[in-house]
């Protein structure tokens, strides 16, 4: 058991299959944004609260600030950049274009990746529960009302409902 | 943001991490979901030489249950025990516990053992921990050890765990009979460490007197304690509110719990109380509610 | 969203039309300042004081430089001749303004805990983040002084040379009668003292930069986070030493700003030096911990109230004497906030006939304290508010019926403060927000809840805002270093597509859709034809900004101007192209047709090609399509309303819980509803926030306790309550749309509008006041010291 000063990597990242050498202190955020240029995952803190750099691991909403890299090694992730289908919204970004669930943006790709792991096991959530399902998601500028409106909208959409319009 | 280097050992089995942690003792850390440590070394409040990561050792994620009791994997995940039926069946207090724990991703990634190896003073667990008189598995190539959780946490961030073991496993009993739980935390914001945290866990038996009780207190000092005094008091008694409520006033004895930004010594004393009695009251109406579903 | 009353109907303006940039935001395919990714581009990294005083004695740079990829390390000392200090920018008149040096990085002393005292430049953040670890600074150690009140009493420890006491300006305003006749008269005075606490704005994105310089053209090219790249460019280009025309400012997407994106920092000016030195771009992002402690604060006073009040509750005076803290420098508007933006809305929407103000800035060792959301008037119509509800306590009247005893019923009104309100109905909004929150009903159940012991309190807030900010000769007149009006250019294409340039620097908030709005109406095209531009100095003519709510009333006022100059234009081509005389020339929507014959018409796209193929202009008319307009207004637009909470109080733990929350705005005309009622959640919420839970926290030595999210307690969706938004539109008169601003009214009225309702379930308990904010174990030790628990 030899201790490494570097690690070789291999991720399925929104489909694609990537391999990486690289630091074991290479923070997966910073795999993601500096190594595969998706920076739709953003970095809005340094002490693993405000879940603007949240994907989904392995099925997982996981905050990607709080892992090394190699920690998602043999892993799928998906992005933020990864949820359009077929050149057409996901329904939660969908949801958040149509009840002006963001103004800055800034949070908003870690509450659509956080929501998108809630919904998949909560097709029925209640107000209440969305509202603790996105409390590791800070947005300074929403007062999350229309974000929490966006994801029962989103919801009711994904079981195949047309949407409370 | 920026953690400190270090090398990496990831061992692919568990004898293999315990000739390691041996080989390494106090210069390699133990990397789990790293929802403790890796916000330390953002920070380079922390910056160990070595780290074994043990997120890819197989079968040391599980809960079953064996004689009574319940084992839980120490990788387990807090999502995992915040979701599993046979701890919403059999010991529903780790569950909920769990569930107060961080937010969503936290839950997602953090370990149990982790948790209990940190032995945060304000993490949740240890409340559970101390309420249900749980033991904990700690290996090495040494051997194993059960250690009781009245003799695992030693202080803020530090334990019984020596630099060579490895938290292999947490037991808690299987519930039986008419019992009920709950865990009460006091936040000032969701997604918060308990400013006060109050596990509890009561049996009553057919004619409404407690025959067990559990309580244990987290935030309120150095390390999770558990409240003898209110356990006294429960235990013998009728089932009702005026117990529990004579019972909780004891909730603070011996309390000398930290003033920091957040709460003052004396705010988390009296919380200890209104928490504990909360608790209290709900397990006992979800022990009723056992009963009469039963009876 | 609902409108309780319209000024007019329109086709475009006063739609909740959806926003442009969203589809690029929730995919990921945003462009903020740390995104972007240069060939060759280092990364830079800030050695910052640990200590919040001190005597720096010697840097020793040699082990850090010595790291495999350093590029390069630099001391203050170092630095000093090519970056010049940072300048504040509303010089205050008439107030013995000191403005000690700020320079941008450190080379003898530090006055603040996270202060910039040396830069690392490498080729990787992490090694960068290593090389500062390795950079060993000798310091002395200095007393430091930490709260505005210590800081002017004799022998505190003194920041700056020639700033005697540490007080950085005096300033007063007197308004009106005088105070101690109007008090005397009135035949009461109620004393209060107020702290309105330290905040953090906390914008998600936290501040950086990107530079890279072009040494064979001299140009340096940067994208900063900020909420006005001309003034960024302007500054830096003192700052630095270059020409302005050389240096190009790109405001990419921004990641919320609530002021803290106004001022200057040092951190622009180093990375912009730092390209040019090294020749290579440059990229700096703060972490959250730095910028908690490097970015501005907000906030921060020490109010002394008095209220002269007679006995049926008619407030006559009010005087303020403030304690200002500006921590350790003067940031960019620093001086003008607790003054100007405070002082003179002392009156608020009530008839006081005496306003009597004196403000003390002072430094101390902290963070630097600017404008953040509302800047000034929060603070104001705090006072004011808690005001209202202790005449009430004291009068033993209804907190609602002593604001209708005192408020002026409608506008045009000049307060004794000279400024002049525009127009409202202030009386009536404030009887309709009592309605819709069912005021009467939540005074019976509060009766109610105190028999069973449980506690539910009612707060008011009405407020009245000076925003649009602002004319130029007012402005100036402050000291403020700029005018204040807003530039847009609307261009019609060849096809007929409009391009809007404005000077505004939207980061959030939207205002792309409402500009196209906007042009749409006035132009009678669709929204869909309209791209705005703004946020580059390259392609944007000269403009102020986006801050002080100003972005649709100037900025937008000034794009309608610049729409409807090129629609005149447009009907001098189409006169031409229909070979009749221009005053007979009709236009509906697109089209120009000659009056009476409206079958024979030409649509605006026919008459932006003949503007260019030019062949057939009428005489003196220049070919193009476009006009550009710099609009000043005529005043200030104020906005005002009133918000009510409903909350409940824990008995046991000192927990709030907001029951309902209603706010109802008169911001003018609503250009787009939909995002109006998102600037009113919002800053409700942050409002809120203030109220009940943040604090930025100093030890004695200066030390920042609340440093990242984990202690600084910005609220979640789970503290979040339902806010419930109506609209009331009365034109501003002298705006050219008639609109108001509504980005900050909602954080400034929720926090006293919480905090009264926390006091008022406490009531009969016999408790005054609680300074925010007001978290669990305040109220608890409240309720303790009374013996309720
Ligand atoms: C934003 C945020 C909020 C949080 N909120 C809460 C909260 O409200 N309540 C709460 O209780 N916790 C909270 N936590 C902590 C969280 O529960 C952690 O996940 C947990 O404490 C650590 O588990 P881990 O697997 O991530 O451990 P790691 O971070 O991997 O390790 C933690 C420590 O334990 C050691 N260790 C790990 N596993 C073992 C093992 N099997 N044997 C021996 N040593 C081991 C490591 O060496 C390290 O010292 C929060 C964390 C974050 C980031
Ligand atoms: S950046 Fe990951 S939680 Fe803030
Ligand atoms: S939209 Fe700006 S932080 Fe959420």
């Amino acid at each position: 058991m030899e201790a490494l000063e570097k690690v070789r990597i291999t991720v399925k990242v929104n489909g694609k299959i990537y391999t990486h050498d690289i630091d074991p202190r290479l923070l997966l955020v910073h795999y993601i944004r500096d190594y595969l240029g998706l920076t739709g995952t953003h970095v809005g803190c340094d002490t693993s609260n405000c879940g603007a750099c949240t994907v989904i691991l392995n099925g997982k909403a996981v905050k990607s600030c709080t892992l090394y890299a190699f920690m998602a090694d043999g892993g799928e992730i998906l992005t933020v950049e990864g949820l359009e289908k077929d050149g057409k919204l996901h329904p939660i970004q969908e949801a958040f274009w149509e009840n002006h669930a963001l103004q800055c943006g800034f949070c908003t790709p870690g509450m659509i990746m956080t929501l998108y792991d809630f919904l998949s096991r909560n097709p029925r959530p209640t107000e209440e529960e969305v509202r603790r399902a996105i409390e590791g998601n800070l947005c300074r500028c929403t007062g999350y009302q229309n974000i929490v409106k966006a994801a029962l909208w989103a919801a009711e959409r994904m079981r195949g409902g047309g949407g409370d319009e | 943001m920026y953690p400190p280097r270090f090398s990496l050992i990831v061992p692919s089995t568990l004898d293999e991490a315990l000739e390691i942690l041996s080989k390494y003792g106090e210069n390699a850390k133990v990397l789990a979901g790293g929802h403790s440590l890796i916000p330390l070394m953002k920070l380079r409040l922390a910056s160990p030489k070595y780290i074994v990561y043990i997120g890819k050792l197989q079968g040391l994620s599980y809960i079953r249950e064996e004689a009574g009791r319940i084992h839980i994997g120490a990788l387990t995940t807090h999502a995992t025990i915040e979701s599993s039926d046979l701890l919403a069946k059999r010991n529903p207090l780790l569950s909920e516990t769990a569930s107060r724990i961080g937010d969503l991703q936290v839950r997602n990634m953090g370990t149990i053992g982790g948790s209990l190896a940190h032995a945060d003073p304000a993490a949740d667990y240890p409340a559970a921990m101390m309420a249900l008189n749980a033991e904990i598995v700690a290996k090495s190539i040494r051997g194993e050890r059960v250690i009781k959780a009245s003799d695992f946490f030693k202080g803020p961030f530090t334990t019984a765990l020596r630099s060579d073991e490895l938290l292999v496993e947490v037991r808690i009993p299987a519930l039986n009979g008419f019992f009920g739980t709950a865990y009460e935390k006091l936040v000032f914001r969701a997604m918060d460490f308990a400013i006060v945290g109050v596990a509890a866990m009561l049996e009553i038996d057919k004619t409404g007197t407690i025959v067990k009780a559990g309580v244990g207190l987290t935030g309120v000092g150095s390390t999770a304690v558990r409240a003898k005094g209110v356990e006294e008091e429960l235990i013998g008694k009728p089932a009702s509110i005026d117990t529990i409520v004579k019972a909780s006033a004891r909730a603070s004895e011996n309390l000398n719990p930290p003033s920091d930004i957040r709460a003052s010594s004396e705010y988390r004393r009296a919380m200890a109380v209104v928490m504990t009695r909360r608790a209290l009251s709900r397990a006992l109406e979800a022990a009723k509610a056992r009963m009469k579903g039963q009876g | 969203m609902s409108f309780i009353h319209r000024a007019r109907e329109a086709r475009h303006i006063g739609k909740p039309v959806k926003r442009k940039e969203d589809p690029r935001l929730v995919t990921g395919r945003g462009l903020y300042v740390d995104d972007i990714k240069l060939p060759g581009m280092l990364y830079a990294a800030f050695v910052r004081s640990p200590y919040a005083h001190a005597k720096i004695k010697g840097i020793d740079v040699s082990k850090a430089q010595k790291i495999p990829g350093v590029v390069g390390v630099f001391t203050g000392n170092d630095l000093r001749g090519k970056i010049g200090p940072i300048p504040t920018g509303w010089m205050l008149t008439g107030a013995d303004l000191k403005v000690p040096e700020w320079p941008a990085v450190a080379y003898d002393r530090v006055r603040f805990a996270g202060e910039i005292v040396a830069v690392v430049v490498a080729q990787d953040p992490y090694v960068a983040r290593d090389a500062v670890d390795a950079v060993e600074v000798d310091y002395e150690p200095l007393p430091a002084v930490v709260r505005s009140e210590d800081a002017i009493k004799p022998g505190a420890p003194q920041l700056h040379e020639g700033v005697p006491n540490n007080v950085a300006f005096r300033w007063r305003l007197r308004g009106g009668d005088d105070f101690d006749e109007v008090a005397r008269k009135a035949g009461r005075v109620i004393r209060q003292r107020m702290i309105n606490q330290r905040l953090i704005p906390s914008a998600m994105e936290p501040r950086g930069a990107v530079a890279e310089y072009n040494r064979y053209t001299g140009e340096l090219t940067m994208w900063i986070t900020t909420q006005n790249p001309h003034v960024h460019r302007l500054f830096l280009s003192g700052i630095l030493g270059i020409p302005e025309n050389k240096i190009r400012v790109i405001a990419p997407d921004v990641g919320g700003g609530f002021g803290s994106k106004i001022p200057v920092y040092p951190l622009e000016a180093i990375v912009g030096r730092m390209a040019i030195e090294l020749g290579r771009p440059v990229k700096y992002v703060e972490t959250r911990r730095e910028n908690f402690m490097g970015t501005i604060h907000g906030r921060d006073h020490v109010e002394d109230v008095e209220v002269a009040v007679d006995g049926e509750g008619n407030v006559h005076g009010i005087r303020v004497k403030t304690l200002a803290n500006m921590g350790a420098y003067l940031s960019t508007a620093a001086p003008g906030v607790p003054t100007i933006l405070f002082g003179t809305m002392l009156s608020g929407p009530y008839k006081i006939r005496s306003v009597d103000v004196d403000v003390i800035g002072v430094f101390t060792n902290t963070t630097p304290v600017d404008a953040y959301r509302g800047a000034g008037r929060p603070e104001a119509t705090y006072i004011l508010e808690r005001v209202m509800d202790l005449v009430a306590r004291e009068l033993k009247l209804d907190p609602a019926e002593v604001r209708r005893r005192n408020m002026i019923p409608e506008a045009p009104y000049t307060a004794v403060t000279g400024l002049v309100y525009d127009s409202g109905k202030y009386l009536e909004v404030f009887e309709r927000a009592l309605k819709i929150a069912d005021y009467e009903g939540w005074r019976r159940r509060q009766e109610e809840a105190r028999k069973e012991g449980r506690l539910i309190g009612i707060g008011i807030s009405s407020y009245i805002e000076m925003c649009g900010i602002a004319p130029s000769r007012i402005a100036r007149a402050t000291g403020f270093g700029m005018g204040l009006w807003e530039s847009a250019i609307v261009r019609i294409h060849p096809s007929g597509k409009v391009t809007v340039f404005t000077g505004t620097s939207p980061h959030g908030q939207g205002e792309d859709i409402a500009f196209a709005q906007i042009v749409a109406e006035e132009l009678g095209i669709s929204p869909e034809d309209v791209e705005v531009v703004h946020g580059d100095t390259a392609s944007v003519q000269f403009g102020l900004g986006t801050y002080g709510s100003r972005t649709t009333p100037v900025g937008g006022g000034a794009i309608a101007l610049a729409a409807r100059r090129v629609r005149e234009k447009a009907r001098k081509i189409a006169a031409a192209l229909l070979e009749a005389r221009e005053e007979d020339v009709m236009v509906e929507g697109s089209k120009f047709y000659v009056k009476g014959v409206p079958e024979k018409f030409v649509t605006l796209q026919q008459v932006a090609l003949a503007a260019y193929t030019a062949d057939k202009l009428p005489p003196g008319v220049e070919p193009g399509l476009e006009a550009t307009v710099f609009y000043d207004p005529e005043n200030f637009t104020f906005p005002y309303g009133t918000h009510i909470a409903v909350v409940e109080v824990d008995r046991e733990t000192g927990a709030v819980k907001i029951l309902r929350y209603v706010a109802v705005d008169d911001a003018g005309v609503i250009v787009n509803p939909m995002l109006a009622e998102g600037q009113v959640i919002g800053g409700a919420l942050q409002g809120i926030a203030q109220a009940l839970y943040e604090e930025a926290v100093y030890d004695a030595s200066g030390n920042l306790l609340t440093a990242g999210f984990n202690d600084y307690l910005i609220p979640t969706a789970k503290e979040a309550p339902k806010i419930e938004s109506y609209f009331y539109e009365t034109p501003s008169p002298h705006n050219p749309l008639g609109v108001k601003g509504i980005g900050e009214t909602s954080t400034i009225a929720s926090t006293p509008a919480v905090v009264n309702a926390v006091l008022d379930a406490l009531a009969h308990l016999d408790i005054r006041h609680i300074d925010m904010p007001l978290l669990p174990n305040k109220i608890y030790s409240a309720l303790r010291e009374k013996g309720v628990v």
